[in-house]
């Protein structure tokens, strides 16, 4: 007999995880299987969390009730808000994570979670009745049962790993690549193909010469990763920088017949936006140094991760290469650099809930889908693990929008666009950016996600606080001022004499914190953070207005629903291409396939007639 | 539903030596079966005598092409007719009276094979206006859009977008990696100036509806000044009621016509003066009004009262003495100094109109091309990246709206194949 369950989630990493938890928060039974409770959380290539755009995906993720957040402040040993000059919507909260408190944080959280179970063993096969999903089989022959399987398999579907010439099945390096189950899959049809990442030489920190090195210290103040994270428990580190040089250059220059980028033997396409210092030198040869950040991977590891240096040059050339820069002159290698080419599925057969539409009860989330990063990933496991969950128990789908999170983004581009190389978050693919700041993911998501049913009682009272907190400062902004008053607070802004809101003046840079706090004094005892989530909010309203209109229309044309069965080849004047895209995509709504790369108004407009005539 | 069958007179307005009448739809084939009793093969051309109830219409050439190779995506069939005006009547009744077939509405065939996705949206507008166009000018500006000239003209502005935009997004997504600068990227606001000058350069031409419609030309003047006859004259008809009573035009005269190729549209005024005649001041009023909105003001009042856009025109020099100030000196009575002032016409009128090579923009292109150049001048002006950025955006998302491309793929195309990202 089955062990019986509502929600199966293969795979211990940051998408399974996710995935998992989002579900169990929604009542769901869940099996969290991995192929060893040891592995759950762990952090496989670089130990830092947040970023550029993938900050607003933690913020977002956490918003949602999300462990991602939690976890990186448990384990948070160097903060940086990246950006900090720029404007709100575009600074990228990052931390450096100790790896064994992170994987010590989540595994408290997963243990904690109610309605989840760690299942160890390899998941061989996925138990079929037609086209639907009823469960796995383990490698041991013990099978579960589910209503929906969520594979969050990363790229342990069809990995190979290249050390040089030399290459090895396995997905990370000393673990078994996931095979059986990728058979499985090809089997099944799905539209698989290759896409290749790197990593750098890990070296030994204790032999890096860190006094000739520019540090990079830890962010002043408080702010944390999760707005529910009370502070920065762990000692904060330094990280240092370095910078590749000529002889760097020449050296790799020299070798590159032996980097198997180079020799044809890797075919996956790998990130242009992560390039690895072979394809740098190789592509923009005129450069005369690359940037190297040196991360300190934990407190007490001595193992440091140089970001920027990502390679499949054979362990003498790297070692050769490393030395080259300055403070590295008698660095050890602890583990050589790789390159790993991977299966991932086109993501294009997924609806925006990242189910399969041909396969009931299948749900894919993380690199399986072609993205890259730890928070990419996440991200898709709480989309795949709330809806796995909400599909199984008869409730409404949680779907993500683009103008009102990265989330919606990211899995608008994949559902639609499909992948040409390792996806991963950028602020510019957010047409709203505006609107989606890491520092308002909480007001942007979290309604949402009590609506939803996904949060924990704790996170519901921290937003029930919050939210008190938030109107007491709009009440207080909506105090109103003249020029001439805010000139004797020291303001310089123009007086015509008009009295407005203070939140209307926040319009003008002028009146900055500082100067608003000089202005009304009792706004100093609001919380920072608060304060200036509201601050940013009036700053971009008059731009964010002058969006609505657009995003009105998206939200018209996202209401046009297309049916999942046009045949897009029998519509006369749409090129070979178009027809392609949309036949893999199978957009949802017009507005979906107006999203669609190359699509053209002509070719909307006959869609549109098309569908409608079907339709009547 | 199934769409109707539309049918019309898609060549010029009869008598001509041939007319073309043009069928569109799915009962396209069945009304030429009915007309022709046979169907030729697809797209040639083949003899064939129409009849209606067994009455003779003419011996036709017809076409067939069959949906979707064909210029609407639909089933179409062509009927070249002889071009008098009876045979055309004939024809035209008679598919009236078939079951499913309407007379089709203006540009209702264009819109068709835009809808079906034969053209977009810009070829679109440049096909309805070598349709309509009925001057020579007409039709070289409007196969320059067909052909893609003005595609040509938005797609390099939008791939210089691309750039400005591409390199102030690696600054806002790249900058903590080092390998671009913190701050505005070198020569971008000088980019960004000499592409808004473009715009506005190109929105200062006349737009592509005074091709279509003609130069406004407004015959302005007090009242009895010789207005009313000079229209007549240019015009080569009589339009306007001449009479020596002065106020005898009380309302506004519109008469198109062309001359030495160029599309003018004429009109004739009230004579200026204070009235109490309550109709003739409603006439005054609408003479400033035109004269407000014309492309130029034939002026034959008083050189030293003449508006700006005014050729001096000074009339009746048959019965006054001569003006120096004046442009040109005419008689409509004698015909004298009528050459010399339709020379002038034609030389101001050419200035005004885009030359050969230049795009004429239509309304449409006009406010997202606007847009577009107002955005940009934002941008310039912005001390704050993020909207300098959304700024662009915006001014992207206009001029998609003319080709309906691009988007944030594109964008990071250009940013991913000139700066060296990413660690």
């Amino acid at each position: 007999m089955a062990q019986s369950f509502d929600i199966i989630v293969i795979g211990g990493g940051h998408a399974g995880v996710e995935a998992a938890a989002a579900a169990a928060r929604m009542g769901a039974s869940v099996a969290l299987v991995s192929f060893s409770r040891e592995q759950i959380g762990a952090m496989s290539c670089n130990p830092a969390m947040g970023g550029l755009g993938k900050g607003h995906l933690i913020r977002e993720v956490d918003a949602m009730d999300g462990l991602i957040a939690r976890a990186s402040d448990e384990a948070g040993i160097h903060y940086r808000m990246l950006n900090a000059s720029k404007g709100a919507a575009v600074r990228g909260p990052r931390v450096q994570a100790d790896r064994r408190l992170y994987k010590a944080a989540i595994h408290r959280m997963i243990d904690a979670q109610v309605g989840l179970t760690v299942v160890e063993g390899e998941a061989a096969s996925l138990r079929l009745v037609g086209r639907r999903v009823e469960g796995i089989v383990l490698s041991d022959g013990r099978a579960l049962s589910a209503k929906a399987v969520v594979l969050a398999t990363g790229t342990f579907l069809g990995g190979k790993l290249h050390f040089g010439m030399n290459s090895c099945a396995g997905g990370r390096v000393g673990e078994r690549a996931a095979t059986a189950l990728a058979d499985q899959l090809r089997a099944f049809e799905l539209p698989l193909a290759r896409l290749k990442t790197g990593t750098p030489p890990r070296l030994d920190g204790r032999t890096i010469d860190w006094g000739v090195l520019e540090r990079q210290e830890s962010d002043g103040g408080t702010w944390t990763m999760s707005p529910m994270s009370p502070s920065r428990p762990a000692p904060q580190l330094f990280c240092a920088i370095t910078r590749t040089n000529a002889r760097t250059h020449e050296i790799i220059r020299a070798n590159l017949d032996r980097s198997p980028l180079f020799s044809g033997m890797i075919e996956g396409v790998g990130p242009r936006y992560c390039p690895s210092i072979e394809d740098k030198v190789h592509r923009f040869g005129d450069r005369d140094g690359h940037q190297i950040f040196l991360e300190p991977e934990g407190l007490d590891d001595p193992a440091v991760y140089p970001n920027g240096i990502s390679t499949s040059l054979p362990e003498d050339v790297q070692l050769a290469s490393v030395r080259s820069m300055a403070g590295l002159e008698r660095a050890e290698i602890l583990q050589p650099g790789y390159a790993v080419e991977y299966d991932y599925i086109d993501p294009r057969i997924l609806d925006a809930t990242l189910a399969v539409r041909d396969v009931e009860g299948l749900y894919l989330a993380g690199q399986i889908n072609g993205t890259t990063g730890y928070e990419e990933a996440a991200a898709q496991g709480l989309v795949a693990g709330l809806n796995a969950a909400a599909w199984a128990g008869g409730r409404d789908a949680v779907l993500f929008e683009r103008a009102e999170s990265y989330i919606g983004v990211m899995v608008d581009d994949l559902t639609l666009q499909g992948v040409t190389e390792p996806y991963r978050m950028l602020t510019a693919r957010a047409e709203y950016r505006l609107r989606l700041r890491a520092d308002n993911a909480e007001a942007r998501l979290t309604p949402k996600a009590i609506g939803a049913g996904c949060v924990s009682l704790e996170r519901e009272r921290h937003w029930g606080r919050r939210s008190v907190d938030r109107s007491g400062i709009e009440a207080q902004l909506h105090e109103t001022r003249s020029g001439a008053q805010l000139q004797s607070c020291g303001v310089a802004v123009r007086d015509d004499g008009v009295k407005r809101p203070l939140s209307d003046w926040l319009r003008f840079p002028e009146l900055d914190r500082r100067a608003l706090l000089r202005v009304l004094p009792t706004l100093s005892e609001v919380q920072t953070s608060l304060l200036d989530e509201a601050i940013e909010d009036h700053r971009y309203a008059p731009y964010l207005q002058r969006q609505d209109s657009e995003v009105e229309r998206l939200r018209t044309d996202d209401a046009v629903r297309l049916p999942a069965d046009i045949d897009y080849a029998s519509i006369a004047g749409l090129s070979a291409e178009m027809v392609e895209r949309l036949a893999s995509a199978r957009p949802g709504s017009l507005g979906a396939a107006r999203r669609i790369r190359g699509v053209t108004p002509a070719a909307l407009a006959a869609i549109l007639v098309h569908a409608r005539r079907k339709a009547a | 539903m199934t769409a109707d069958t539309i049918f019309a007179l898609s060549s010029g307005s009869p008598p001509a030596a041939v007319a073309v009448v043009r069928i569109s739809g799915p009962r396209a084939d069945a009304a030429l079966k009915a007309l022709a009793g046979r169907l030729p093969e697809p797209r040639r051309a083949s003899l064939a005598r129409l009849t209606w109830q067994g009455e003779g219409l003419d011996d036709a050439l017809v076409l067939r092409f069959p949906g979707p190779a064909s210029a609407t995506g639909e089933d179409v069939v062509e009927l070249h007719l002889h071009g008098g005006r009876a045979v055309v009547a004939a024809v035209l009744a008679a598919l009236a009276e078939l079951e499913g077939l309407r007379a089709a509405e203006p540009g209702e065939f264009t819109r068709r094979a835009f809808e079906n996705g034969r053209i977009d949206l810009a070829e679109a507008e440049g096909l309805a206006d070598v349709l309509q166009a009925e001057t020579e000018t007409q039709r070289r500006a409007a196969q320059m859009l067909a052909g893609g000239a003005l595609s040509r003209l938005i797609g390099d502005w939008q791939a210089r977008l691309l750039q400005l935009a591409a390199a102030l997004e690696a600054v806002l997504d790249f900058s903590d990696e080092g390998e671009v600068g913190e701050e505005w990227p070198p020569g971008w606001s000088n980019g960004v100036d000499a592409l808004a000058v473009e715009m506005e350069a190109a929105l200062a031409r006349p737009a592509a509806e005074r091709l279509k419609d003609g130069l406004r030309v407004v015959i302005a003047g007090p009242p009895n000044a010789g207005k009313s006859s000079l229209l007549n004259w240019l015009a080569g008809r009589q339009a306007a009621i001449t009479s020596a009573i002065a106020g005898t035009t009380r309302d506004l005269v519109e008469a198109p016509t062309a001359i030495g190729g160029t599309p003018f549209l004429l009109v004739d005024t009230a004579g200026l003066r204070d009235s109490d005649d309550q109709v003739e001041a409603i006439g005054v009023e609408r003479a400033k009004a035109s004269m407000d909105a014309a492309d130029l003001i034939l002026w034959l009042g008083p050189p030293e009262a003449a508006p700006a856009r005014s050729i001096k025109v000074q009339s009746k020099i048959d019965l006054q003495p001569v003006q120096r100030d004046a442009d040109v000196r005419i008689s409509a009575e004698t015909g004298e100094g009528m050459d010399a002032l339709v020379a002038l016409l034609i030389a101001r009128g050419r200035d005004l109109l885009p030359g050969d090579g230049e795009v004429a923009l239509n309304a449409r292109h006009r406010s997202a091309i606007a847009l577009a150049s107002e955005q940009l001048r934002e941008a310039d002006g912005s001390q704050d990246l993020l909207i300098a950025a959304e700024c662009l955006r915006q001014a992207r998302v206009a001029l998609d709206r003319v080709t309906g491309r691009a988007g944030v793929e594109e964008m990071l195309d250009t940013l991913f194949g000139r700066f060296c990202i990413g660690k």
